[in-house]
Order: structure tokens, then C-alpha cells, then sequence
């Protein structure tokens, strides 16, 4: 139970993207087409649910303070935890390489659909972002677990509604300013304040 | 090559990082509640991109092509270590208040985008211009978006009451919906200046 509150507060009320702003680049890129905006959403889902219990491990067995006791008890007095940017982005960068070569040899579409915007995961926000959150919040391995899966899940379905926004958006006349980034952030805006009628929710 | 001092201003207004190009949206949003984690912020990221930018630079023609990537993913994360270590001796408060989002610098697309498709192609006087200049014209937005929301939200501005004490304050504005509709107006503005139109 306590599992699915962390869900419902991870997709719902502090959705990776419209409360913390975490992958706004790609957010804005490639969400002019549904499609697209889908098979992003689902590489985040995999690569996020990947790389928090990865790096949860490697934060807990390698960087912690005290975390290297398990080799030897006099190493307790380490602390490695200045290293966690480092390790972090790379573990991530390799799961991401590791995504694409799975999706070129079993989804190949996808993978010429996802193009360009497959090794942009790496620098996605949201991805680093997760790790750093299940860090700074102190989760275990399967609360970490259920929190990168469904940080995806919230992450996907607000890309894959402002791809359907946009569609709309194109047929209507705006002012030249405000097309393209400028609507897309109001958009955003209020997609966000939707989304904050959730934060009342008791869990 | 255009002139030194064309690379320093062209990302200020006609090619600014954030309102043109769309790139470091994410810190852009969650650091602006106030003004002093927006100036420290602007201060990390544009000694990050200048670094970063001339250490890429001299290291144009040694790094293999197949790894720049991981190479510029190096030197990057290196600095930002750099970066969060001394905030967090020297201004521990500020530093709580960024929370995740100095180590966040690591993925800011405008650090990669600059060494990805500028540093790697000219020469070290040079990238260090443009990382200057997008540092700055990164910070321009930020502090701009940083006041509107400081401004609204508490009636102050870096800390000083501006509005009269009956000013209750507009919680919207400190919250997520606000700085999207604040960011999203000033693209506007800014673009309406230019008269950029984007497709």
C-alpha cells in the first residue's frame, strides 16, 4: 500500500516534469508529434526504472559514508559521496547506450523514430534527477525502484498530452511571438496547475 | 569568424540560450523563486560553460571522435563537482535551497550544446567568449524571471519589502504553474523584440 501512495505522489502530485521542471529540454523538442512523444516517454520509463536502483546500489555499497564497510570494517570512515555526480552520469549514460542497442535490434521504427533524441536521454534532467531525488530523500531499494517506474510514468503522460495540445494548437492563430516555445510554456502552466487540484489529496 | 565582441553579445537577446535556442529550460524554472538562488545559480552556470567550453576547446584535437561524448560528459561533471563542493562550504544555505539542481548543471543542455557545437570546432580565446556569453545571457532570463517571481509572490526584491506589508503575497507565482506562465510570457516579449517566429 505504502508502494502505491509513493506511486500516486510520484506520476500525480509531485510529477517529475510540471512540479520539479525535470526534462523540459526534450519536453519541448519532441513533443510535436503523439508518436514521438510516446516512444520518448516509454525510453524514460525503461531508462528511469533502470538506472534509481542502479545508482541506488552504487550509492549505498560504494558512496555513502560508511559505505564501504562491507569490504573492510576500518574503511568506515570513507566517504565517497562527492563522487556520486560522476558515477551517477555514467551509469546513466551507459544504461542509455545500452537502451539503444536493444531498440535497434528488436524495434528498429523506434529506434529510427526516437533517432537524434535516443542518446539526448542522457542528458535528460529527469533521468539524473531521479537518482539525485531517491538520494536526497533516502528511499530503499524498492521504494527507489517503484519511484524511478512511475517518475516515468508521470513524466510520459505529461509529454504525451502536451503532444496532443500541440496538434491542436496548430490551427489555431496566435500572436508570432508566442508561437512555438512561448504557447508551449503557458500550456504548461496551466497543464501544472491542473495537476496541483492532486496535491490535496491525503496519502 | 565573427568578431570577439559579437560572440559575447549575440546570446544576450538574438541567439539566447534559453528563449531562442530552448535549451536549460529545466534550472531556468525551479531555481527563480527569488532572486538570490537565481544569481548564485547564474554564477555556477556560466563559470561551468566557460570552463567547460575552454577545456573542451584545448582538448579539440586530441578527443577521438567515437567518445567526445563521454569525454565532454567528463569534463563537465568534474567541474560541476568542483562547483557544488565550494557552494556547499561557502554558501550552505543557498546550496540546501538549489538542492538537486547544482548537480542538475551536469545534464543543463546549454553546457553540452555549447561544447558539442561550438567548442569543438574553434579555437580556446573564442569558445571561452561564447561560454561567457551564454552564461550571461542565461542569467539575464533567470534574473529576469527570478524578480517577476520574487516581486508577485512576496512583494519583495532580493529580500527588500518593495509592496506595502498589506500585500498578501501571490502564492501562484512561487508555484510550479507560475513560472511556467512567467518563462512563457517573456518568450514572448523577447521574441516580439526580435521578431523571431518560430515554424
Amino acid at each position: 500500500m505504502e508502494y502505491l501512495n509513493l506511486a500516486i505522489k510520484a506520476i500525480f502530485i509531485e510529477n517529475i516534469l510540471l512540479a520539479y521542471f525535470l526534462g523540459m529540454c526534450s519536453f519541448l523538442a519532441c513533443s510535436k508529434k503523439v508518436d514521438t512523444a510516446t516512444g520518448l516517454g516509454l525510453a524514460v520509463i525503461f531508462v528511469l526504472t533502470i538506472t534509481v536502483p542502479t545508482n541506488w546500489a552504487i550509492n549505498n555499497f560504494l558512496l555513502k559514508p560508511g559505505a564501504l564497510s562491507w569490504i573492510n570494517p576500518s574503511f568506515a570512515s570513507v566517504d565517497l559521496s562527492f563522487l556520486s555526480l560522476i558515477c551517477f552520469i555514467a551509469t546513466i549514460a551507459s544504461m542509455v547506450q545500452l537502451v539503444e542497442m536493444v531498440l535497434d535490434k528488436f524495434f528498429p521504427p523506434l529506434y529510427h523514430a526516437l533517432g537524434i533524441f535516443l542518446p539526448l536521454i542522457t542528458v535528460n534532467c529527469s533521468i539524473l534527477g531521479g537518482s539525485l531525488f531517491m538520494v536526497e530523500r533516502d528511499y530503499s531499494v524498492v521504494e527507489s525502484t517503484v519511484y524511478g517506474f512511475s517518475s516515468g510514468i508521470g513524466w510520459l503522460l505529461a509529454i504525451v498530452s502536451m503532444a496532443a495540445i500541440r496538434k491542436k494548437l496548430r490551427y489555431s492563430h496566435l500572436p508570432d511571438g508566442l508561437k512555438g516555445l512561448g504557447i508551449t510554456m503557458v500550456m504548461t502552466g496551466l497543464m501544472a496547475m491542473a495537476f496541483m487540484c492532486f496535491s490535496g489529496i491525503d496519502l | 569568424m565573427a568578431s570577439a565582441k559579437k560572440l559575447v553579445t549575440d546570446p544576450f537577446s538574438d541567439n539566447n540560450p534559453i528563449t531562442v535556442q530552448a535549451l536549460g529550460v529545466c534550472s531556468a524554472l525551479a531555481v527563480t523563486v527569488s532572486l538570490q538562488p537565481a544569481i548564485v545559480m547564474t554564477l555556477a552556470l556560466t563559470f561551468v560553460v566557460t570552463a567547460s567550453n575552454l577545456i573542451i576547446s584545448l582538448l579539440r584535437k586530441v578527443i577521438p571522435g567515437g567518445i567526445r561524448m563521454i569525454v565532454e560528459m567528463a569534463v563537465i561533471a568534474s567541474l560541476v563537482i568542483v562547483t557544488d563542493q565550494l557552494l556547499k562550504a561557502y554558501l550552505f544555505d543557498v546550496s540546501k535551497q538549489l538542492s538537486v539542481f547544482v548537480g542538475l548543471i551536469i545534464t543543463n543542455c546549454i553546457v553540452m550544446g555549447r561544447a558539442e557545437a561550438f567548442a569543438l570546432q574553434n579555437p580556446p580565446k573564442a569558445s571561452l567568449l561564447d561560454g561567457l556569453g551564454n552564461g550571461v545571457g542565461y542569467g539575464i532570463i533567470l534574473i529576469s524571471v527570478a524578480a517577476v517571481r520574487e516581486f508577485f509572490g512576496f512583494g519583495t526584491l532580493y529580500g527588500f519589502k518593495i509592496l506595502p506589508e498589506a500585500y498578501m503575497g501571490n502564492g501562484l507565482a512561487l508555484l510550479a504553474p507560475g513560472a511556467f506562465i512567467v518563462l512563457g510570457l517573456l518568450i514572448w516579449i523577447q521574441r516580439s523584440f526580435n521578431k523571431f517566429v518560430e515554424e
